[in-house]
């Protein structure tokens, strides 16, 4: 471990990005996710990296594609607004299957919002902002190490499975400084997109390998290929509808959603013979942390699964975490969008959605309460 | 032909393109041009954007994206940066890159980032079927001007000369050998370039014009084309209605690449003068 540092979950992302190997960065200014662009000017360049501020969201989107394009790992950071622009690219990364990373820091919505209050409005745009269906990994850190660890995790899940990935901060973990100690480099886990291991003529750019996932020959290597938002043959050129549309329509989710244990990441406490399980994610994690300690104080037996990954949505985890709850809490700070999904595994009857949307966190007393109505416990 | 074949995927042939569309002739120019100034094939990227004019790229043996509508420039100027090495060319239309990607076209001429766009300048959006453009002539008839264009259009090139490239030429699938040499110089230009590329759409703009055939398109442009020595030489009056052709800008000012390199050795410490 490095030495203990005081730090906002900006600037942990921004690192954990370096980390993981970002060296192409291209964003336009937005709160509340300035300040990875910032850094990332300034980082970049003295590790050889390249930044540049586009004109606009779309722009920068394009570029970061470009750049991926080029065999460097390439992100963006925005919120809200930039993020709703970004989509029409983002779809573009999903068919072409190009490696990067979205960082969305969530503020409230909808439009401009609330730009610099905490919200987690963005779960469902995460999942299927772009049109079409598509597979998507989405990842929501609770902390500010965890921030750092979940964009080495996107960058290695975009290189794993080229594709776009989307890392789902909220304005508060972004902004909150914490005290953390950060891994050494030689003990972060670092993947790298396959490359083709066949001759030039012989490569097909979208031909996948037994695990769904074409290898990736970097422009300007003499490995010729075409790259389309078009349905495309497995040479990348554009085809009609049929069997190949068919069977790249269902790739694109079935690459990710087969690796679902691969991609889902969370943590645990006490799920053991507990009564009452609440499901959290992102900055509403910490209330909700606080409230299960709360809670058992009050002799409730109420157990915490924080996830980590929303999309592909962990449905194996929900399943078998949930098989002895009496009562599910699904705090957040939406109006009930991860909560839907979990019914949809889980059943409605069992489901409690507890939800703000004033542009203020939770107290934990608000979670305290319903753990405590379900548990039966005064 | 045998210049071009190098350059061509024979598989993604034949052509999508409308019998009598120029856009033929001004891919085989570009290659010409690549093959005049000697790229390197694969050290050569093509982008575009959407419409007729960006399915050139599909045909073209290089490493090709075709990107969405009006991006194809955010998208070059991310491959440029992250490895400058790459010759980057830029094929677009004139309503992909002047109206949905207009901004990213003032914003590339105000970079000057080392890539040479070429826009293949219709009038029209062809493949949505015949709409106005903003390179519509004021007055022209498209199926979402039915009663004559109610805009102005753009001038492209002093657009471009106005927002910072450094290197502007406007040619004709009339002149066809005079738009190999213009894009070449084009390439050659350490700087952002800007090729407007006249070209004739019979099917969903001719037509609707009462412009004649392909052949009578053509001759248009044969006819309304001035060569920019000779345009030097002509009042003002003489020139109405007709455009100018050939080199009409070339300038010197930092490029972005070479600004960029600057920054990364002054991060690094090395060789940058201290401020």
């Amino acid at each position: 471990m490095r030495p203990a540092r005081l730090m906002q979950g900006n600037q942990a992302c921004a690192e954990g990005m370096i980390a993981a190997g970002v060296r192409f960065f291209a964003g336009y200014p937005i709160t509340p996710s300035t300040e990875v662009a910032e850094i990332l000017a300034e980082e970049l360049p003295k590790i050889g990296g390249k930044f540049i501020q586009m004109e606009d969201e779309i722009a920068s989107m394009g570029a970061v594609l470009g750049a991926s394009l080029t065999g460097v790992k390439a992100i963006t950071a925005t919120s809200g607004p930039g993020f709703s622009l970004k989509q029409e690219l983002i779809g573009y990364g999903c068919m072409a299957e190009i490696p990067c990373v979205i960082v969305n820091v969530q503020r409230m919505g909808p439009s401009t919002g609330l730009p610099t209050s905490p919200a987690q409005g963005d779960v469902m745009q995460a999942r299927w902002g772009t049109h079409g269906d598509h597979g998507i990994i989405v990842l929501s850190p609770g902390s500010v190490k965890e921030t750092f660890e979940v964009a080495v995790a996107c960058v290695n899940f975009a290189e794993k499975y080229r594709t776009p990935v989307i890392l789902l901060l909220d304005e508060v973990i972004g902004h909150m400084r914490e005290r953390v100690e950060l891994p050494e480099a030689r003990d972060i886990h670092i993947e790298n997109r396959k490359v083709p291991a066949c001759a030039p003529e012989e490569y097909q750019a979208f031909k996948p390998d037994a695990d769904g996932v074409p290898p990736m020959a970097p422009f300007g290597e003499g490995y010729y290929y075409h790259v389309t938002g078009l349905v495309h043959t497995y040479g990348g050129m554009p085809a009609g509808p049929g069997p190949i549309t068919d069977e790249i329509v269902h790739r694109l989710e079935s690459k990710i959603t087969r690796a679902q244990k691969d991609i889902t990441l969370y943590t645990e406490d006490g799920i053991e013979g507990a009564e009452v399980l609440v499901i959290t994610y992102g900055g509403s994690s910490r209330a909700a942390g606080a409230a299960v300690k709360e809670a058992r104080k009050k002799g409730a037996k109420v157990g915490l699964l924080k996830l980590v990954t929303l999309w592909p949505f962990p449905c194996e985890l929900i399943l078998e975490k949930t098989k002895h709850a009496k009562t599910i809490i699904v705090p957040e700070l939406n109006m009930g969008q991860l909560v839907g999904e979990i019914e949809r595994y889980t059943g409605r009857d069992r489901v409690v959605s507890v939800t703000r949307v004033d542009g203020e966190l939770f107290e934990p007393e608000e979670i305290v309460e319903p753990i405590l109505a379900a548990g039966g416990k005064k | 032909m045998a210049v071009i074949e190098k350059y061509l995927r024979q598989s993604a042939l034949p052509h999508i393109w409308c019998p009598g569309c120029g856009n033929g002739i001004l891919l085989a120019s570009i290659l010409r041009a690549i093959d005049k100034v000697q790229l390197e094939q694969k050290k050569t990227v093509i982008v575009s954007g959407i419409g007729c004019s960006s399915r050139a790229s599909g045909y073209m043996n290089f490493n090709t994206v075709h990107t969405a509508h009006g991006r194809a420039l955010p998208f070059a100027s991310g491959i440029k940066l992250a490895n400058p090495e790459l010759n980057v060319i830029v094929i677009t239309g004139d309503g992909d890159s002047t109206a949905i990607g207009g901004n990213h076209f003032i914003h590339a001429c105000r970079r000057n980032i080392d890539i040479t766009t070429i826009i293949f300048n219709n009038s029209i959006y062809g493949m949505t079927g015949g709409q106005s453009s903003p390179l519509s002539p004021l007055g022209a008839m498209a199926t979402t001007s039915p009663y004559g264009h109610v805009e102005r259009p753009f001038d492209i090139a002093a657009l471009a000369i106005a927002a910072g490239a450094t290197y502007v030429a406007r040619g004709t699938a009339y002149h066809a050998v005079a738009l190999t040499d213009i894009v070449a110089k084009g390439i050659q230009n350490k700087g952002f370039s800007v090729i407007d590329a006249i070209t004739q759409c019979p099917i969903s703009y001719g037509r609707k014009n009462k412009m004649g055939g392909p052949a009578q398109m053509m001759q248009w442009q044969k006819d309304n084309a001035v060569l920019i020595s000779a345009a030097a030489k002509m009042k003002p009056e003489e020139l109405a209605g007709k455009f100018v052709i050939g080199q009409l800008h070339q300038s010197n000012a930092p490029e972005y690449i070479t600004e960029y390199e600057k920054v990364l050795a002054k991060a690094q410490g090395r060789g940058g003068e201290a401020k």
